[in-house]
């Protein structure tokens, strides 16, 4: 439909002095490429403001700090400030547990989650499509309904102060999300390859690991750095269950500090930049996953 | 059933384990836990005391604390999702010029996406600073001016939240491109040789075209506005801002479970977000037969 009537134009418009058209184009083009580029340009500065300030600051000695003028590069430049605030909480034991508690969620999420789409996505069973939308329904439920009778189910296990509230979900299912995503994933998978598998003999867990799983890395990679994220990120979870300082992650340690009085600000933008720097390393090592994951949960969702 | 019927279903099941159990614990089990305690006085540590539709009663005609809550939760939901899509379909369209180094541009827009919720909520704590932060110090600086307390003023705390939120709108502007990429380039052209500026050909293709995107990210941002929580208790301390200016609905949830052990209350206003959010989303997804236009379906 579009195609003739997009043919019928472009004829009459050529044959209607398409040369001066051609150029008028070509100028509009222009304006609007440097408008945008300045706009672009503009708009980046504004949004990378934060940072360079929070790095400013983290670096200025307090008379810097708290001086009403503004001022961009510190001088002196207080390197210490990274070792005093480093020192000044157990940052090295929120560190470990931060990692600790992501390394397990990701194991657990990439585990489970993908056992259960690949139930979803490739077997066959009667209920699954019903389970499924169950799922799905499950995603719509803020977690504040959830999460109290959840906290007194963890309360009665003794699991408090543990990391187990924070981990075991992730064995369990690894949520709904990415349930969903990956199953999204395997159904593109072709029929055929599974069909041979089975014709040769192939258990289901075979397919599983050998088929399913080795096809998916793409969707899988996008778990992992989702998980990542979501798990380093995680502030209502340690906050709930996580009280002793032995414990804390680093996003509930960052926000005690900044609680308790006498916290300079100096250190508190220092811990923030550190607390930032190792997901910015993942982040440029694993962009496109980041894009490619959000793109397609934006468009299948 | 079949023994190979039935061994599907084993298998099935076998597979889904992790989840079936996963969803019964952590979803069945607490929902109809949560139904029961929301009618009831619970504090953990005596048992839970029946007390009927008491917790909602207070909720609605005794609790003003309550009542600011949604107040203040509607207000942020009401500014921030709908500046945050316009401001994020503004980004991808820039994104979508395709100007030399755009690569570039996308990772510094969505960077602070990425961003600990917990830092960047200290960070932008530091930059509204009344007396030496950065927006404040450039206002003096370069025009003279007082600026505004920010954070620490009851009539500048939501604003300031909804502007932050503006910063992180790296993950929607990415959906927006994805979904700016699909619109056929062959209905450009026919606007452009019928003589369509800009602005028309945005509003009569580009829009038109984005509108299941745009569907999706709305009820994305109404969700997240609505359960608004993490940014809130760093940047306030759990207290709610000046004068309860700050105290979103997920906020004092959270106060009323954990700070005064009004566990049935607490569940009590869980389910009344649920139906918040549920009539929101549903009220949205009515209307989107009007207003959404599948394209390719």
């Amino acid at each position: 439909m579009m195609g003739g009537a997009v043919n019928g134009r472009r004829a009459a418009a050529r044959l209607l002095g398409g040369g001066r058209a051609t150029e008028a184009r070509e100028r509009v083009s222009l304006t609007r490429a440097v408008v945008g580029y300045t706009l672009l340009i503009v708009l980046s500065a504004v949004f990378l403001t934060p940072f360079a300030w929070t790095v400013s600051t983290s670096l200025k000695s307090d008379a810097q700090v708290y001086s009403l003028d503004v001022t961009w590069i510190p001088s002196p430049v207080m390197w210490s400030n990274y070792a005093e605030a480093i020192t000044a909480i157990p940052f090295f034991t929120y560190l470990r547990n931060s990692v600790t508690v992501t390394a397990l969620c990701i194991v657990g999420t990439v585990f489970s989650s993908t056992l259960v789409a690949y139930a979803f996505g490739c077997l066959e069973w009667p209920g699954r499509d019903a389970l499924f939308v169950l799922l799905l329904a499950g995603m719509m439920l803020p977690p504040q309904v959830t999460m109290i009778p959840v906290f007194i189910l963890f309360c009665r296990l003794g699991w408090v102060d543990t990391f187990a509230p924070l981990v075991v979900p992730a064995f369990l299912g690894g949520g709904a999300f990415f349930v969903f995503l990956l199953r999204q994933f395997f159904k593109t998978l072709p029929k055929d390859l599974f069909d041979a598998a089975r014709i040769d003999g192939c258990s289901a867990f075979g397919m599983y690991w050998r088929i399913a799983l080795p096809l998916s890395r793409p969707a899988v990679m996008t778990v992992v750095i989702f998980t990542l994220n979501m798990t380093w990120n995680d502030f209502l979870g340690p906050l709930v269950y996580l009280n002793s300082d032995s414990k804390k992650t680093l996003a509930l340690g960052l926000q005690a500090f900044s609680s308790e009085t006498g916290a300079e600000q100096a250190e508190l933008m220092a811990i923030s930049v550190l607390m930032v720097l190792p997901l910015l390393i993942v982040f440029f090592l694993g962009q496109r996953y980041f894009v490619e994951g959000i793109t397609l949960t934006g468009m299948k969702g | 059933m079949t023994t190979s019927e039935r061994r599907h279903l084993r298998n099935g099941l076998l597979f889904a384990l992790p989840y079936l159990i996963g969803v019964a614990a952590f979803v069945v089990y607490p929902l109809v836990m949560s139904v029961y305690y929301s009618f009831c006085r619970y504090n953990i540590i005596s048992s839970p005391v029946w007390i009927g539709l008491d917790n909602y009663r207070e909720l609605f005609f005794n609790d003003p604390v309550f009542l600011k809550a949604v107040y203040n939760t509607l207000y942020y939901t009401a500014f921030a999702v709908p500046l945050g899509l316009a401001f994020s379909i503004g980004l991808a369209m820039l994104l979508n010029l395709r100007t030399p180094g755009v690569a570039v541009f996308r990772t510094v827009f969505f960077l602070p996406s990425i961003v600990p919720m917990v830092a960047s909520a200290m960070l932008w704590l530091w930059v509204l600073n009344p007396e030496s932060g950065l927006v404040n110090g450039l206002l003096r600086q370069v025009a003279g001016i007082d600026g505004p307390g920010w954070l620490a003023d009851e009539h500048w705390s939501k604003p300031s939240l909804v502007l932050m939120s503006l910063w992180g709108l790296g993950t929607a502007m990415v959906i927006f491109l994805a979904g700016l990429s699909d619109v056929p380039q062959a209905l450009y052209e026919v606007a452009r040789i019928d003589g369509a500026g800009p602005w028309r050909t945005f509003r009569h293709v580009t829009l038109p075209m984005l509108t299941p995107t745009i569907l999706f990210n709305l009820v994305m941002g109404l969700i997240g506005a609505f359960q608004y929580f993490t940014q809130v208790y760093v940047m306030t301390g759990g207290r709610g801002g000046p004068v309860d200016s700050t105290m979103f609905y997920a906020l004092y949830l959270y106060r009323n479970s954990f700070y005064y052990l009004r566990m049935g209350y607490a569940c009590a206003m869980a389910w009344m977000l649920f139906v918040l959010i549920f009539v929101c989303t549903a009220a949205v997804f009515a209307s989107s037969r009007r207003w959404v236009y599948y394209h390719g379906e």
